[in-house]
């Protein structure tokens, strides 16, 4: 596979189009949401993209809900889909586990093997990392759930 | 008019041309971001440092003075490149700085420094400044800002769909109250040319000062800003075939003596107390500390490098390929260009979407093809924001640009849909 298409590989094409968890965000509205919401807006000054990403914490298991909406490349839109997908299954701890991961995954040249147990379709981001100007698109939608989840934490320690 | 051989002899000048990117002949279309140097540059700089380097205006011994002329020299080489007085020519680090020694000149001017002389650049209340939707973010921050210090009405010349100014409204937007008209000579994005002239004309007529950024067109055409009339304009040296690090300011020489400098400091005053200073004249007064000299060397031998070609044959040599790149972007299915069709009104810079495909993955495509493009919104967010676009792909050229990397970019780009699952 030459770097280009280790860059795109189907699965990050697929997810791209597919972008799971885009849909409408619940806002400042409020209405139904979990007590533990938190939403945050990230831009990628260079090239424009953006995206917001919200969080609802379920505070009986500690799961993850998370929606999101935005425009950029097809490396952030599609990070932000496989994102959406896996933090599903986890909850707030499990999140900063992987979130971490796949920071180190991201900064790694392409000299570290991406743990496909932990990260699973994130997996496939491992060719971005030999590509320095992308690391940010993929960056982006997990700096948002990151900086969300922090918010959301925070609403729960004020209650 | 340069021939095909004249075109391929001045591509082998700039060695960095010669390498292969990614396994593919480099095909560099990024000129609008940077150019690429010619060989006489690199050693210019390498000739500086080696035999004359030594701080100007300062010392005399004789290294100094040799680092002085040179430095000097360069000055007068550009100054007459552009159509300017030796004197009209501001060092500044990029034309950014250049455009901003201007708005917070007035700025100072507007909170009372420089005197009775400085009094035409006072600005405040009731007044107006304009710039245009088109602009480089720096051409339009640095305006935007001085509004919001001077309380002066911030106003914009709006770009009409097919890339040019909209100028139905001249009249209304640039009024009595108008202190500032900038605008960009040519877009960075679009490559629109604008009527310098119908502009100035108007700047003249209610007495507001005409503020141009020359920055896409010094590199491409030739420019006299006596003949353009201009009162202010900025370029950069790293655009022109010249250095980073160094860019200019030209000033009309009587508005230069008059503008409080923004940069205080050393090697700008004649006078200084304890509790006073006096300024030196133009240029001096606005080049405080000490000076990219080495760059100013570099910038000297590009424009000697630009002047021996002739600018009447760099424009011709690339006006064909402006239209050579606009009818093949064109050709390409599934692509949408912004800016005008027209030859002879644009230069060889070419923006455009392609659909279903986000200006960074095409040119990261194109990239892994050797072809180096721009992506982004290339530092005019209300500009892709008006052709309600977040990003495009731009394609720009240069001298040393040839038909055979305009061929390899345009081939590239007709896969770039196919490679995406688009089409």
């Amino acid at each position: 596979m030459s770097d280009l298409e280790q860059l795109y590989q189907q699965i990050i094409l697929d997810h791209a189009k597919e972008r799971y968890g885009n849909k409408p965000l619940i806002g400042d509205t409020g209405q139904g949401r979990s007590p533990l919401f938190g939403s945050s807006h990230q831009v990628n000054p260079t090239c424009g993209d953006e995206i917001t990403m919200e969080v609802e914490i379920d505070p009986d298991t500690g799961r993850l809900a998370v929606r999101w909406d935005g425009q950029g490349c097809s490396i952030s839109m599609a990070s932000a889909s496989v994102l959406s997908e896996l933090a599903e299954d986890l909850d707030a701890a499990e999140f900063e586990e992987v979130r971490e991961a796949f920071h180190e995954l991201m900064h790694s040249r392409g000299k570290v093997e991406a743990d496909e147990e932990l990260l699973g379709d994130a997996a496939a981001f491992q060719g971005v990392s030999k590509f320095p100007a992308r690391i940010k698109c993929a960056l982006l939608s997990w700096m948002a759930l990151k900086d969300s989840l922090a918010q959301a934490r925070t609403a729960g320690g004020s209650q | 008019m340069l021939t095909d051989a004249e075109v391929s002899r001045i591509r082998n000048d700039f060695p960095i041309l010669g390498q292969e990117v990614n396994g593919h002949r480099l095909a560099y279309l990024d000129s609008g971001a940077t150019s690429q140097k010619p060989q006489c540059v690199i050693d210019a700089e390498v000739d500086f440092y080696s035999a004359r380097n030594s701080a100007v205006h300062r010392g005399a011994h004789s290294l100094a003075v040799a680092a002085t002329d040179a430095y000097e020299a360069g000055r007068a080489d550009t100054a007459r490149f552009v159509g300017a007085a030796t004197n009209e020519i501001v060092w500044t680090k990029n034309a950014t700085e250049a455009l901003n020694v201007v708005a917070y000149g007035l700025a100072n001017a507007s909170a009372g420094l420089g005197g009775a002389e400085a009094e035409r650049f006072r600005l405040g209340p009731g007044d107006s400044i304009v710039a245009t939707q088109m602009e480089h973010h720096a051409n339009l921050i640095p305006w935007q800002q001085l509004a919001r210090l001077t309380g002066a009405e911030f106003r914009y010349l709006p770009l009409a769909d097919d890339g040019r100014l909209e100028l139905d409204g001249l009249e209304s937007i640039v009024d009595s109250s108008t202190k500032v008209l900038a605008f960009t000579h040519v877009s960075n994005v679009l490559g629109t040319i604008n009527p310098v002239a119908r502009l100035v004309a108007r700047a003249r007529q209610v007495g507001a000062l005409a503020v141009l950024d020359a920055c896409q067109s010094v590199p491409h055409m030739p420019v006299d800003f006596h003949a353009l009339d201009v009162d202010f304009a900025a370029f950069s040296g790293h655009k022109m075939l010249g250095p980073t690090g160094i860019g200019a300011l030209y000033g009309r020489a009587e508005l230069l003596d008059a503008l409080p400098p923004v940069l205080t400091g050393g090697s700008m005053i004649t006078t200084v107390d304890m509790d006073s200073v006096e300024f030196m004249p133009a240029p001096q007064r606005f080049e405080a500390g000490t000076q990219p000299v080495a760059q100013v060397v570099g910038l000297g031998s590009a424009v000697g490098y630009l002047t021996e070609l002739g600018m009447d044959n760099v424009a011709a040599h690339e006006a064909e390929l402006a239209e050579y790149l606009v009818a093949g972007v064109d050709r390409v299915p599934g692509v949408r260009r912004i800016g005008p069709d027209a030859a002879g009104e644009r230069i060889a810079s070419v923006a455009f979407e392609v659909e279903g495909v986000h200006a960074h993955d095409v040119g990261q495509y194109l990239d892994a093809q050797g072809v180096a493009v721009r992506v982004g919104h290339h530092c005019a967010q209300p500009l892709h924001r008006r052709y309600r676009i977040a990003a495009t792909t731009r394609a720009s050229a240069a001298v040393y640009t040839t038909q055979e990397d305009c061929d390899q970019f345009l081939g590239a780009l007709a896969d770039v849909r196919k490679f995406f699952g688009v089409s």
